[in-house]
C-alpha cells in the first residue's frame, strides 16, 4: 500500500464513523428508561418503555396511515412517469422537446424544497379559484407534490440503466420482425425491471420522508408522519422519536439486505444463462 | 425504436406534460405573484390584471423587489446562506474525495462499500438530523464523552451555532458528493498512474497531475448537488441552526406562513432562483456530458 492508499482508506473508516454514530446513538438510547436522552439510566434499561409510548400516540399512527397511503400512490405514479421518461431520454435519439424534458427531470433533484413547495401550493390555490379543483389541500395535493420530485430520482435511475445496456437485443428483435411495443414488453422491460424496482423503493422513501413540500401542500388537518416529528422534535428531545427511528432503521435494514440477495440471485441465474447460451453456440 | 410513433408520443408526451403542468407552470405563478402587493384579502394578494373604464390593464408592482434590495436584513440573509453552503460543500469534497477513491480502489468491497455509503440515504433524513441533537447539546453524548475523559471542565456549546449546523449539512449531503466522485474515479485507466510511476513521477505528483484533472467533472457534479439544494436548506438550520442569524429557506417560510405576505415570500423564491441558475445549468451541462461519455 502507498501512503496515498493508506491515507483515503483511513478518512474511509472515519467517514462511515460518521455516517452511523449518529443512526447507532439512536437505536442506543431507543432502549434507555431515562426521559434524558443522553443519561444511560442503568437500573431500568434496556426497556421497551418508548415503543409503548409510540404506539399509544394516536397522532403519529394516524400520521404513519397518512404517509404510507401518499408514499404507494406517488411512488407508483412516478415509476410509471419515470419509466416514460428514462425511456424516451436513453432510446429515443434526438426528438423535438428533447432538452425541455431533460432538464425538468434533472432540475426537481437539486431545485431548494421550499420553492418547490411554495410554487406548488401557489399553483394549487390558483387552479382551485380557476376550476374549482382540489378542494382544499390534502392527501391528493401531497400525492401530486410528491410525484414530481420522486418521478425525477425514477427518471435518472432508469436512464442510466439503459444506458449501460447496448441496444443489440433490442434490435435483434426488432430485425426479426417483433414489434415496438412487443419489445418493450418482451425484452426492455425484464432488462431494467431491477431499475423500476429500485426506483419505485426511492420513491416511495423519499414520499415517505418528505418534510418541506408536505408542509406547504399537506393543508391544516393533514399531517404526514415527518411533519408530525418536526412539530416534535422542534420542541426538544423526545425519546420516544429514538424508538421511532429504530423501528424505520430496522425496516429499511431488512429491506436492503433482501433486495441485495434478491439482486445476486438474479444476476448470477442470467449468468448462468448466458453461459449455457454460449456454451449452447458452439 | 421506429415505427410505432403514436406509442412514442404517448411516451414523450405525457412526462413533458405531467411536468409542465406540475414544475414548470408552478413557477410561472409565483413569479406572476412576485409582483404584485400584499393586501387583506383572499387570497391574500392583489390582482395584476385588473379592468380600468373597461379596458384591461397591468398592474407590476416592484415594491417587493425594492424592500428586498433596500432591506439588509435579507441582503444578509442572503449572503450568509450562500457562505454556508460554499463552506459546506468544500467540506464535503475534502470529506468525500478521499472517501470515494478508497472505494474506487477497494477492488471486491466496492459494492459493500457503496452501499453502506447510500443505506442511511434510505433511513429517514429528518431523523438523521435529529439524531445530532442528542450528539451536539450541553448534556449531549459527545460533551459526556469529553468531560469523563478530563479533556474539559464544562462542556462546549455546540448545539445552534454555524459548527452544528455545518456538521449537518454535510452529514446529511456527503453521499452525493461521493457518488458522482466514485462513478468517476472507477472509470479511470490505473495503467496511466503505472506509467507515471516507472518515469519515475512520486505517487502524489502522479495524482496531482494525473487523477486530479481527470475527476474535475466528478468534482463539478457532487460540488453543486452539494451547493445547490443547500443554499435553500431548511430543515437543518431550523433544528440545528444560529437563531440570530437565519438562512433564505427559513425567510421565506416565515415570510409565507408567519407574515401571510405572499407577494414579498414570492419575490424571495424568486431570487434565489435566479442566483441558481448558472449552478443549475452548469450541472445540466456536466451531467449530460458525463452521460454521453459512457
Amino acid at each position: 500500500m502507498t501512503r496515498r492508499g493508506w491515507f483515503s482508506g483511513v478518512m474511509l473508516v472515519l467517514g462511515l464513523i460518521f455516517l452511523y454514530v449518529p443512526i447507532a446513538s439512536m437505536v442506543v438510547y431507543s432502549f434507555n428508561a431515562s426521559r434524558l436522552v443522553t443519561v444511560w439510566d442503568a437500573a431500568h434499561s434496556p426497556t421497551l418503555k418508548w415503543y409503548g409510548v409510540l404506539f399509544s400516540d394516536g397522532q403519529v399512527l394516524h400520521a404513519a396511515w397518512l404517509s404510507l397511503r401518499v408514499a404507494l400512490s406517488a411512488s407508483t405514479i412516478s415509476s410509471v412517469l419515470g419509466l416514460m421518461a428514462g425511456i424516451a431520454l436513453a432510446r429515443f435519439g434526438p426528438f423535438r422537446g428533447r432538452s425541455l424534458l431533460l432538464g425538468m427531470t434533472t432540475a426537481p433533484i437539486v431545485m431548494p424544497e421550499v420553492i418547490s413547495g411554495l410554487s406548488l401550493l401557489l399553483l394549487f390555490i390558483a387552479l382551485e379559484r380557476a376550476v374549482g379543483w382540489p378542494h382544499g389541500m390534502g392527501m391528493s395535493t401531497l400525492i401530486l407534490g410528491h410525484v414530481s420530485f420522486c418521478m425525477a430520482y425514477v427518471t435518472v435511475v432508469i436512464q442510466s440503466r439503459l444506458a449501460g445496456f447496448d441496444q443489440s437485443l433490442e434490435e435483434a428483435a426488432m430485425d426479426l420482425g417483433a414489434r415496438p411495443v412487443r419489445v418493450f414488453w418482451a425484452i426492455t422491460l425484464p432488462l431494467i425491471l431491477p431499475a423500476v424496482v429500485s426506483g419505485w423503493l426511492l420513491s416511495f422513501t423519499l414520499s415517505w420522508d418528505d418534510l418541506v413540500i408536505s408542509e406547504f401542500v399537506a393543508g391544516p388537518g393533514s399531517s404526514t408522519l415527518p411533519m408530525v416529528i418536526f412539530s416534535k422534535v422542534r420542541l426538544g428531545v423526545s425519546p420516544d422519536v429514538n424508538a421511532l427511528a429504530t423501528i424505520m432503521v430496522s425496516i429499511v435494514a431488512t429491506g436492503v439486505v433482501v433486495a441485495a440477495v434478491w439482486m445476486r440471485r438474479r444476476q448470477r441465474r442470467s449468468e448462468r444463462d448466458a453461459q449455457l447460451a454460449a456454451a449452447a453456440n458452439l | 425504436m421506429g415505427g410505432s410513433n403514436r406509442a412514442r408520443r404517448w411516451v414523450v408526451g405525457v412526462p413533458t406534460l405531467w411536468l409542465v403542468l406540475l414544475f414548470l407552470i408552478p413557477f410561472l405563478v409565483v413569479l406572476k405573484i412576485s409582483f404584485s402587493v400584499a393586501r387583506l384579502s383572499i387570497p391574500p394578494y392583489a390582482p395584476l390584471l385588473v379592468l380600468r373604464h373597461g379596458w384591461p390593464m397591468l398592474k407590476v408592482h416592484l415594491s417587493s423587489y425594492a424592500y428586498l434590495l433596500t432591506n439588509p436584513l435579507y441582503l444578509r440573509s442572503y449572503l450568509y446562506s450562500l457562505q454556508v453552503a460554499a463552506i459546506c460543500t468544500v467540506l464535503c469534497l475534502l470529506i468525500g474525495y478521499p472517501m470515494a477513491y478508497a472505494i474506487a480502489h477497494a477492488g471486491a468491497w466496492r459494492n459493500v462499500l457503496l452501499m453502506l455509503i447510500v443505506l442511511p440515504f434510505w433511513t429517514s433524513f429528518l431523523l438523521r438530523v435529529y439524531a445530532w441533537i442528542g450528539l451536539l447539546q450541553n448534556n449531549g453524548l459527545i460533551n459526556h464523552v469529553l468531560i469523563s475523559l478530563g479533556l474539559i471542565s464544562h462542556p462546549l456549546v455546540m448545539l445552534q451555532t454555524d459548527f452544528s449546523l455545518y456538521v449537518g449539512i454535510v452529514y446529511s449531503y456527503l453521499p452525493f458528493m461521493i457518488l458522482p466522485l466514485y462513478s468517476n474515479l472507477e472509470k479511470h485507466d490505473p495503467a496511466l498512474l503505472e506509467a507515471a510511476s516507472d518515469l519515475g513521477a512520486r505517487p502524489f505528483a502522479a495524482f496531482l497531475r494525473i487523477t486530479l484533472p481527470q475527476s474535475l467533472p466528478g468534482i463539478a457534479a457532487g460540488s453543486l448537488l452539494v451547493f445547490i439544494p443547500a443554499v435553500g436548506e431548511y430543515v437543518i438550520p431550523t433544528l440545528l441552526g444560529r437563531t440570530d442569524q437565519i438562512m433564505i429557506g427559513r425567510v421565506l417560510s416565515n415570510e409565507f406562513f408567519e407574515n401571510r405576505n405572499w407577494p414579498l415570500a414570492s419575490a424571495v423564491a424568486v431570487v434565489v432562483l435566479l442566483m441558481l441558475v448558472v449552478p443549475i445549468v452548469l450541472l445540466q451541462r456536466v451531467e449530460r456530458r458525463e452521460l454521453e461519455a459512457e
